[in-house]
């Protein structure tokens, strides 16, 4: 209990310590932020006038807190650009980029969870062979690429997959999920390739340590030992990487969203990244940042509950 | 001549995985009487660990040929299938190992792990039963506080008490051999004590027969009626651990007695 | 020359061939000498349109085709590809430079300075790298060096925890302390002295760094960040090659192909000189 504590005061830290960093970076930056609202049509007055009604006259610690307690709040800010709130104009995104990361990362486990097993128990086999040389393979494809592949394999020569024919999840759930099992699968596929070649390497460690010998001492079958000694030791490492793999894939959607035309936060991410829409950008990045400390916590936790002995090493 | 429960007879065991075949046990026999306890004793490398795995079974299966019999219970070990030999490992058979750091593993907890034979061999045993079985016999091992060990984790022990758990977990199936391989090299000059002493009241109170490895005479006289000596894979000399002490044949055996200051000081 | 040679031989005394180093070295020397020939002579011009040469299929006048404005298109991937490759190393460069510099300061005092110096790369590097380039480039603008500067930020972290690693492992060697007690600065002991015993484990990772650096940027201009026309890099390329996808699939795929066999380069490469038996 007190080790998900001490966990949970050093994500409110990192929190803290990034959503500084972002504002201070985002602030800094040359740019009158009224001048760029308002383009050529604005003079000195009005000029004068905004910055005193936006408070960006106060010292910066003052608008940084200011800022921090608003977005608590869920209140981001204004966009430049669209002039309307940016919580708003997120809230039917962020459920599509969402949905897809989850899928990428269930596939991801579905696939090399039990790939990396056989290839463990069967090392040097022929399959172990040849899935090494695909993984290999697969890791060297960058996912907008893979995605333009099997564009073209389910949508080109298949025809099973409609290229474009995104359905939102408020229009048609189940073809809104139909339409991102490929894009999943093309985020999952280079993680699920590193998750299956680490888990095998894990497994042949592991079941090279003295006490797989001590439970074949005890009279377990070779399955015994693998799943009752061997795995949950071998998942470790694991554990950790798929945590960041997931936070990877958040970050990942941004890229695949475009490849499959999905309207997710990734289309205004890039737009506001073009035009300098800062707002938009500090909440798409606090965002994320956030969801990627709640998923470290939660791999941390895992992690507590598979490893006991992390105590002794922090 | 009392009952005797294994009788292995002209073991060899041969290493392929150089160019080379290398032969690591040569004419190896050993019979063991029921409630006995035996020494082997040699250098590293002496082959002696290697039949001490062979006998429990626990030799990989390739890169390696294995000659002779083992016999036990009618079965010989070395040709049975793997279900046979399965059925006795942890039952009739058990091993503890040099390491107690790295011989537990390290994210179960110890109950689990003492009761493991059990739960393999004896499915018919409640799990109530199965916890108050594995209490009694931590407790019986010297485990101060065993309700409180058993939900414990391996790194939470120290050493000794490790080796007492690998000890219980050993014993809870009441064995007829326990296979000791080097049980206290790893462990302080003090422990080791203990932990000869403990395996000698095993061997009184459950009748248990004992295969105690070590390369310190030392150790073997103060537990063992009867000691094998073995050099490069074979045995040198098998006798009575007095008479072998008093009137040794071989140099080798001679320079293992004069080792034993030194390794005590260690 | 002959030691590197040597180094594709079989091994004696494990029989086996280190395909890994071999195909890595093939694989990138053939995606050089593409890009160097490219200085000096491409095809066609890269940027000469003929409008009556529009998407051509494969032939032996264009053996990746031609584009929608009629452009050669491996004239153009040979212009990319060294996009590409020159903002990779530039991000190679800026990470694994800086990256060793703090790695080696942290790993070698260690203290609270070591402490304080992990606890942030560690932060960082929980982070996906995208996204921490995504914001660096929002901060320094979109433009091809922009873009080099962002990602060799990002690469930052990693490059320092491995060599860190590494420091901490070297200090309390032998060699260190002896060093140490001839009066040897400390300066001295981390670049003469440590640096060169670590080199196999950084150039490994300068390889893998290479390889998603590439695989980076291309991600990055495919998002239409980075490079600018009327060049453009691999990943752009691809992204202006997609919408193609229906009417001439082959335009797309060799450009994605070229991308692939460059990352499965450097990675063969990384997983090569790991293989190395000094550096194991």
């Amino acid at each position: 209990m007190r080790y998900i504590l001490k966990k949970v005061l050093s994500m409110v830290l990192t929190l803290f310590v990034v959503s500084l960093c972002v504002f201070l970076a985002f602030s800094l930056i040359p740019g009158d932020p009224v001048t760029r609202m308002f383009g050529t049509e604005a003079t000195p007055e009005l000029i004068a006038q905004y910055r005193e009604k936006m408070g960006l006259n106060d010292p910066i610690l003052v608008r940084y807190f200011r800022w921090f307690v608003a977005f608590l709040q869920g209140d981001m800010g204004i966009s430049y650009d669209y002039k309307i709130p940016v919580t708003g104009m997120l809230a039917e995104k962020i459920p599509i980029t969402f949905t897809l990361a989850i899928m990428s990362f269930a596939i991801m486990v579905i696939i090399s969870i039990p790939l990396g097993i056989y290839t463990a128990k069967y090392e040097n086999g022929i399959i172990d062979h040849v899935i090494s040389v695909i993984n290999q393979i697969i890791m060297a494809i960058p996912p907008f690429f893979s995605g333009i592949l099997l564009t073209f394999v389910f949508g080109v020569i298949l025809r099973v997959f409609q290229p474009g024919g995104f359905v939102s999840y408020t229009v048609d759930f189940e073809k809104f999920l139909k339409y991102l099992i490929l894009p999943a699968f093309a985020i999952a596929l280079p993680k699920a390739a590193m998750a299956t070649k680490l888990l095998r390497g894990s497994v042949i460690d592991e079941a090279g340590k003295d006490y797989t010998r001590t439970a074949y001492s005890r009279g377990n079958t070779t399955n015994g030992v693998l799943y009752r000694h061997v795995l949950k030791n071998a998942m470790i490492p694991v554990v950790t990487f798929m945590g960041m793999a997931l936070a990877d894939m958040v970050a990942g959607s941004i890229v695949i969203e475009q490849v499959f035309g999905i309207p997710g936060i990734s289309r205004i991410l890039l737009s506001s990244i073009n035009n300098r829409d800062y707002p938009v950008v500090e909440a798409i990045i606090m965002g994320i940042a956030i969801i990627v400390l709640v998923i470290n916590l939660l791999v941390d936790i895992i992690y507590r509950i598979i490893n006991p002995r992390i105590e002794v090493e922090s | 001549m009392g009952n005797i429960i294994l009788d292995v007879t002209d073991l060899h065991i041969e290493f392929h995985d150089h160019d080379l075949p290398e032969t690591v046990v040569e004419d190896f026999d050993l019979m063991l009487e029921a409630g006995e306890i035996v020494g082997i004793v040699g250098e590293s490398g002496s082959g002696k660990s290697m039949s001490a795995l062979a006998i429990a079974g626990l030799l990989k299966r390739h890169a390696l040929t294995k000659k002779g019999k083992i016999m036990f219970d009618g079965t010989d070990l070395l040709s049975c299938d793997r279900k046979t030999l399965r059925s006795y490992q942890g039952d009739e058979i058990s091993m503890i190992f040099q390491e107690p750091m790295t011989s537990l593993n390290p994210v179960k907890k110890i109950g689990w792990q003492v009761e493991e034979s059990l739960r393999i061999h004896h499915k018919e045993i409640d799990k109530k039963e199965r916890k108050r079985r594995a209490i009694e016999m931590m407790e019986a091992v010297g485990l101060r506080d065993a309700e409180h060990v058993y939900n414990m984790y391996p790194h939470e022990l120290s050493g000794g008490m490790r080796q007492r758990v690998m000890i219980a977990a050993a014993m809870i199936g009441e064995p007829k051999i326990l296979i000791a391989d080097e049980p206290t090299t790893a462990l302080d000059v003090t422990i080791q004590a203990q932990i000869v002493n403990l395996l000698r009241q095993m061997n009184k109170d459950k009748g248990t027969a004992i295969i105690f490895i070590s390369h310190d005479l030392s150790l073997i006289r103060q537990l063992c009626q009867r000691v094998i000596v073995m050099q490069k894979g074979n045995i040198v000399e098998n006798g009575n651990v007095e008479d072998i002490f008093r009137k040794p044949q071989m140099g080798y055996t001679r320079k293992l007695i004069a080792a034993i200051p030194q390794i005590n000081l260690s | 020359m002959k030691r590197f040679l040597s180094l594709f031989k079989k091994n004696k005394a494990t029989g086996e061939r280190n395909t890994y180093l071999l195909m890595g070295v093939i694989l990138t020397g053939l995606i050089l000498l593409m890009v160097i020939v490219g200085l000096f002579y491409t095809p066609y011009d890269p940027t000469k349109m003929d409008a009556s040469a529009k998407m051509q299929g494969i032939s032996l006048r264009h053996i990746m085709g031609t584009d929608n404005m009629g452009r050669d298109v491996f004239s153009r991937v040979m212009y990319g590809s060294r996009i590409t490759v020159v903002i990779a190393t530039f991000t190679i460069i800026i990470g694994a430079g800086v990256g060793t510099i703090i790695g080696a300061l942290a790993g070698y005092y260690g203290g609270m300075f070591g402490e304080v110096t992990m606890r942030i790369i560690d932060a960082m590097l929980a982070f996906p790298s995208i996204l921490l380039s995504l914001v660096f480039v929002s901060l320094f603008g979109t433009g091809m060096y922009q873009v080099a500067v962002a990602l060799g930020i990002s690469f930052i972290p990693s490059f320092a925890r491995i060599v860190r690693g590494e420091f901490l492992r070297c200090r309390n060697m032998d060699y260190v302390e002896v060093a140490r007690l001839q009066g040897v600065s400390d300066i001295r002991i981390i670049f003469v002295h440590i640096l060169p015993n670590i080199v196999g484990v950084l150039l490994s990772s300068v390889m893998i760094g290479f390889n998603n650096a590439v695989l980076a940027e291309a991600g990055l201009s495919f998002l239409g960040i980075g490079s600018q026309p009327p060049y453009a890099s691999l990943g752009k390329m691809l992204s202006d090659a997609q919408s193609y996808l229906f009417k001439r699939p082959s335009y797309v795929i060799s450009i994605g192909l070229v991308i692939v066999l460059m990352v499965l380069g450097f990675s063969f490469l990384g997983e090569g000189i790991k293989r190395i038996p000094e550096n194991k």
